[in-house]
Parts: C-alpha cells; sequence; structure tokens
C-alpha cells in the first residue's frame, strides 16, 4: 500500500448536499475537506452557544425555589442524560421529518421564513454592488468601541462615537440592503433564500440538549460550591435574589466551571460526527464515508478525520485554558 | 558393475525428481482461504444489512436473498453444508474494508463491479449475479414521468456507493442538477423518502424495486423509466487468492449452467440416478471425479450447490419474481432467453 495524500487534489464527482460556502461536483477532495469541516465547525459552534445557554438556565432552575421549576429542570437533566446521543439525535431527526409538512404546504412563518419538511428556509440578504463592504464596517466599528468608551472615559476628543459609530454603521447596512430574496415554491423545492437543513436543526438540537443536562450539573455544582456566606452577604448589602446571584454568586461560579465545561465543549466537538448518522454531511460522514469508499484511501481519510479533529478539539481547550488563566484570581 | 549402479542411482535420482517436479502441480491447489473456512468450519459471508431480493432476514430471522442463496451454495460446495454460513451484515460504507481485512471470506452485497475497486482498491471481481442500473422511484403525486424532469429534486441514496457518482454525471449530462441526500443504511433512507425528506428514492434497479416495496402504501411511488447507469452486481473476493476466486467462480457457473440444462433443485437427483451421457451433464451433477479435483474441491461439489439452491433461475424466481417483488428477468436472463447471464463452458 502507498501512502500518500494525491489524491487530494483529485476531482470528486459527488454532491455535498449541505455546504456553506461554494460547492460543485468538479471540485477536488482537498475542497470537500475545507467544505465539511465547515459543516462540522458550524453543527460545534451553534451546538456549543446553545448548549451553554440551555444548560446555565437548567442549572440555574435545578436551584431554583419554585417547584415547579426544580421539578421540570431534574426531569429534564434525568432523561437526557440517561439516554444513548446518538439515540436522541436519530430521534429529533425522526419526529421532525415525520412532523413536519412537505414542501408544497410549509408552514409560513413571520418574517417570509418557511419550515417544511425540507428545512427552514430564510430569506436571504442582498446586497446589490456593496457587497460584503457594510458588514465589514459594522463588524470594524464594533471592534472600535472599546476604544472610543476609553477615550469617552477620558473625556478625550471623538469620545461621542462610542455609541454613535455603530449605530451609523447599521445605517448603512440597512441603507446598502439591495433586497430580500424571499424563499419561494418552485419545482421540488424552494428556490431562493437560504436553507437550514432538518439534518443540521436534528443535530444541533441533539447534541445541545445532551451538552446541556451536563452544563447543568456544572453549573448547580458551582453554585452549590460557593460559599454561603457569600449569599448571605450580598442579601445583607440589600442585593435581590438575581441580583445576588448574577453579581456575586455567578461570577465567583464561573471561575469553577471552566475546566469542566471544556470537557464538554471537546465533547460535543467529538459527537458532531454522530452527524453521520442523519445525513449530515460532516467530516465522518464525507470523509470517513464517502472519499474511503471512492478513492480506497482508508489510512488517509482516518488520518485526516482524527488530525482535524485533534486540532480542533487543541484550539478549543487552547481558548479555554487562556480564558481560565485570565479569569482566575490573582493571588498573590 | 559400477557404472550400471551408477546409472541406476542417476534414474533413481531422474523420478525423484521428475516426482518432485510433480508435486508443485499437486499443491498449487492450495488457497489460504479456502484452508482458513475449511479448518473455521464456516464461511464468513458479507452480505446486505437488509434489503429484500438481495439479502434479508425474515420474520424467524433467517437470512434470505439472492446474495444469501450464493453464500449458502459456496459453503454447500466447500464445506458439505449450505447451513454453516455466518452471515456480516455490512453499509455501503465499510464493506470493502471488512473484505480487506479478512473479516469475511467473500463480499456479495449487491455491490458493482468498476475499475477502481479492481485496481484501486486490490479487490478481486469474480462474476456478476445481476446485471442492473441506476433507476429513480417517485411519489406519483409528483406528476413526473421521466428522470430528465429532476431539476431541483432531493433524492435519497446510499453513500459511499457508486450511486451519487452517476448521479452527478448524470446531471451534469443533462444539464440539470439533482440534489442528493446521503445515508448509511438502506432502512434510514426509505423512511426519509417516506416522510418526505427528499422527492425520491435512488438505487440499483433491484434494490430501487426492494425500496418501493417497503414503502407503507407502495402504488404511491413509481419508478422512472430511466436507467441511468451500467450497475453489474456481483462477487467480491480479496486479491491474491486465485483458488479461492475461481471456487467463488465457478459456483456461480454451476448455478448458470444448471439453468441452461434444466437442472434443478427437484430433478437433480433424478438425472444422477438416469446415468446421464452427456459429459457437460456428468460434471455439472459431479460425476467426473478428476474434474473437481482442479478446484481442490470433492466430486460432488456442484450437486451440492444444486441441491441447496437450486439454479440461478430458481433463485431469481424466488427472490424477485411475480410471487416476490416482481421484477421482469431482463438482461439477468440466460444468453439463451436474450439476456446477459452467459455461463463460461464447463470443460
Amino acid at each position: 500500500m502507498n501512502f500518500g495524500f494525491a489524491f487530494l487534489s483529485q476531482r470528486t464527482g459527488f454532491d455535498i448536499p449541505f455546504h456553506v460556502v461554494p460547492w460543485s461536483t468538479a471540485d477536488s477532495y482537498g475542497r470537500a475537506l475545507w467544505v465539511c469541516l465547515l459543516n462540522t465547525l458550524l453543527a460545534a459552534a451553534i451546538g456549543i452557544v446553545l448548549g451553554s445557554l440551555l444548560g446555565f438556565l437548567l442549572g440555574v432552575m435545578r436551584l431554583s425555589a419554585n417547584w415547579l421549576a426544580r421539578s421540570l429542570s431534574l426531569a429534564i437533566i434525568e432523561i437526557v442524560r440517561n439516554t444513548p446521543q446518538l439515540l436522541q439525535i436519530i430521534f429529533w431527526y425522526v419526529v421532525m421529518i415525520q412532523a413536519l409538512p412537505p414542501p408544497r404546504n410549509g408552514l409560513a412563518l413571520p418574517g417570509g421564513m418557511i419550515l417544511s419538511v425540507r428545512g427552514l428556509n430564510m430569506p436571504s440578504i442582498e446586497m446589490g454592488t456593496a457587497g460584503l463592504w457594510p458588514f465589514l464596517l459594522l463588524v470594524a466599528s464594533l471592534c472600535l468601541v472599546p476604544v472610543f468608551r476609553g477615550l469617552r472615559r477620558r473625556r478625550r476628543v471623538f469620545g461621542w462615537a462610542a455609541p454613535l459609530l455603530p449605530a451609523i454603521a447599521l445605517v448603512v447596512v440597512l441603507l446598502s440592503v439591495d433586497h430580500l430574496d424571499y424563499p419561494t415554491l418552485r419545482g421540488f423545492n424552494y428556490v431562493g433564500g437560504v436553507v437550514v437543513p432538518p439534518e443540521l436543526i436534528a443535530l444541533v438540537a441533539g447534541l445541545s440538549l445532551y451538552m446541556s443536562a451536563f452544563v447543568a450539573e456544572i453549573v448547580r455544582a458551582s453554585l452549590q460550591g460557593i460559599a454561603k456566606g457569600q449569599r448571605e452577604a450580598a442579601s445583607s448589602l440589600g442585593l435581590s435574589g438575581a441580583q445576588a446571584l448574577f453579581l456575586v454568586i455567578l461570577p465567583q461560579a464561573l471561575r469553577v466551571m471552566i475546566p469542566q465545561l471544556t470537557n464538554q465543549y471537546l465533547n460535543l466537538t467529538k459527537s458532531t460526527s454522530l452527524g453521520a448518522a442523519i445525513a449530515y454531511p460532516e467530516l465522518v460522514q464525507i470523509y470517513a464515508g464517502t472519499v474511503l469508499n471512492q478513492t480506497g484511501r482508508a489510512l488517509e481519510t482516518m488520518f485526516l478525520v482524527m488530525i482535524i479533529f485533534l486540532g480542533i478539539n487543541l484550539a478549543i481547550s487552547g481558548f479555554m485554558a487562556w480564558y481560565n488563566a485570565r479569569v482566575a484570581i490573582v493571588e498573590r | 558393475m559400477t557404472s550400471l549402479r551408477k546409472l541406476a542411482y542417476a534414474a533413481a535420482l531422474a523420478v525423484c525428481g521428475l516426482g518432485a517436479a510433480g508435486l508443485p502441480a499437486e499443491a498449487q491447489v492450495k488457497s489460504a482461504t479456502l484452508d482458513a473456512v475449511k479448518k473455521r468450519g464456516e464461511l464468513n459471508c458479507g452480505v446486505d444489512t437488509g434489503i429484500p431480493g438481495f439479502a434479508f432476514q425474515d420474520s424467524t430471522g433467517k437470512w434470505k436473498g439472492l446474495d444469501v442463496a450464493y453464500c449458502r451454495a459456496i459453503a454447500a460446495a466447500v464445506l458439505g453444508d449450505a447451513e454453516k454460513v455466518k452471515y456480516v451484515g455490512v453499509t455501503t460504507k465499510v464493506r470493502f474494508t471488512v473484505l480487506q481485512s479478512g473479516e469475511i471470506d467473500v463480499l456479495i452485497r449487491d455491490s458493482t463491479l468498476t475499475f477502481t475497486r479492481d485496481t484501486q482498491l486490490n479487490l478481486s471481481p469474480i462474476a456478476v449475479n445481476f446485471y442492473a442500473g441506476q433507476a429513480f422511484m417517485v411519489k406519483k403525486s409528483l406528476k413526473v414521468a421521466s428522470s430528465k424532469e429532476l431539476n431541483g429534486a432531493t433524492i435519497c441514496m446510499l453513500t459511499g456507493a457508486t450511486l451519487e457518482l452517476n448521479i452527478a454525471d448524470y446531471g451534469a449530462a443533462n444539464g440539470i442538477k439533482i440534489n442528493s441526500l446521503l445515508f448509511d443504511k438502506p432502512e434510514e433512507a426509505f423512511a426519509a423518502a417516506e416522510a418526505g425528506r427528499c422527492d425520491g428514492y435512488s438505487d440499483d434497479s433491484g434494490s430501487v424495486a426492494a425500496a418501493r416495496s417497503t414503502m407503507k402504501t407502495p402504488d404511491d411511488w413509481m419508478i422512472l423509466p430511466e436507467i441511468i447507469s451500467k450497475e453489474p452486481l456481483g462477487i467480491f473476493a480479496r486479491e491474491g487468492d486465485e483458488k479461492w476466486g475461481d471456487i467463488l467462480k465457478w459456483t456461480h457457473m454451476i448455478l448458470l449452467t444448471a439453468e441452461e440444462m434444466g437442472v434443478t433443485k427437484a430433478n437433480a437427483d433424478q438425472i444422477k440416478a438416469s446415468k446421464p451421457v452427456d459429459p457437460f451433464m456428468q460434471r455439472l451433477l459431479g460425476l467426473d471425479e478428476d474434474f473437481s479435483k482442479q478446484l481442490g474441491l470433492d466430486g460432488a461439489w456442484s450437486y451440492r450447490i444444486i441441491k441447496a439452491v437450486g439454479n440461478y433461475g430458481e433463485i431469481y424466481d424466488e427472490y424477485f419474481g411475480p410471487k416476490a417483488l416482481g421484477l421482469p428477468r431482463g438482461t439477468n436472463n440466460l444468453w439463451t432467453k436474450g439476456g446477459l447471464q452467459y455461463a463460461l463452458p464447463l470443460r
């Protein structure tokens, strides 16, 4: 067997049903790697954000004085935590494709969105001749806000720009919108706009819900780990329950959570590979499946997939370690 | 005297030498796979995870289908018992790796024999046991009459197969774009098509007929007339074991020859008892001992194949005939009846 990556420049000849960057069947295996890497990262990113938010909510609910909130959270955590993740993802997928209407009678949602078994079709923003520049301007102005805020704090010139600059950029963006491209039913499917396929929705739902149960337990443990005196001190200062939670307890608990949260983020990223079971075209489905089969390069494709997952996860844990060091209490 | 003795020695040595030279000819009938199967007492046969017609389990868990019949035929030939098969259900994705790794002795899993699989995957294509072509099945309610009208449609299919390549090529050739949604297992793809996630399902013509039969209301679905590719489905072995390949190939030939000569599971005994004079018939029924030795098998191997599974036509009828999937013989008929199935001479 000769080991080599020359096949990466060969033409693939197959379709990747969901892609965030352009893809055609004439593209190479190398391009396919990029396309499905982005699909993996997209699922992981959405899953991590949604899972963290939901987990936070469940964790706080778990300690709530309200019986209903407390019990509901407990029930969700126990059910989700004790059933296989793959099963949950398939469950969401099956539920979705069974429950949603066919494209010809898709549900019209506010804002021109349409929900059908083919996914969530949303209008896309067409910028006309301006292209992406207004968006870049907006991002740049948002990045500059801290700088201008610093100027404002020191009562320097241009301090006024802190709140105004993003607002101006937003107006520019809105003005340069050429039109909204609404999805319309043509032939078999919706044409125009952007579509979030049901595979992505089911995968993200399965991943984030699963992770949220573990995050909830981490949040609960961390909150309980904060000395009781902190809460008492907060209430003696006249802070309300919510104020005490967000201003005193959570900031301290957050520090304890970070290492465990990192584990959860890494787990979720690896679990995106379960998307292969529900036809979500991520790294494992395309590379360890289609590409392996078409090229017979078992060793190379597996090696690539492993290296990439290793890379993503090292990046995540590296970032979390940096953040952890930043928020750690500086002891003298 | 001494010269005579020397001569005798020389002659004896020459005889021994010839004998020794003759030995490898005998030893050539050696196959690592055959030895392993015999030692294990069981054939590891890679089949589909479940598709009517080719390989599926009935309500009692018994494996059935065209490909399964081939596994049984090989076990009958090699081990003398068609039941001594361990069926390994493999997905399109892992099938070749499982074969290469030696986990199975033979892969009979409605797999297309292609150039790449022969040359790049180091597999040995043995024989075509089913001639198919890629076809589409769509809901009748879509009112589509031809696959050329599928522009913009989404089609569910299996991943890691020739299917997705064919679809892309077909779309390019006809100036249309057909989207494909790829699944690991047939049942997942069927379910997604049924639920309307896709506009249709695509697979080899035999498998599409099978897929249609598993739908809740098969009558809601129609198979489009176009066949967009050639899919010669058949048997794969690992490369490098020629003798084992011979056994597999000739098992297929025996099934075809039996149909050609009108030998069935039911009348095989009768014909055998009547002591046929036709040399082909004698070889087919294992009455010519020397003939079978060439394969490293005993004389009755071919007879056991017929007794275990019948001839090719019988197997086809059982799983694809009117009482099963209702797929016309077409190209899978014998060459004598206008089809493509042509057995090499048993000579």
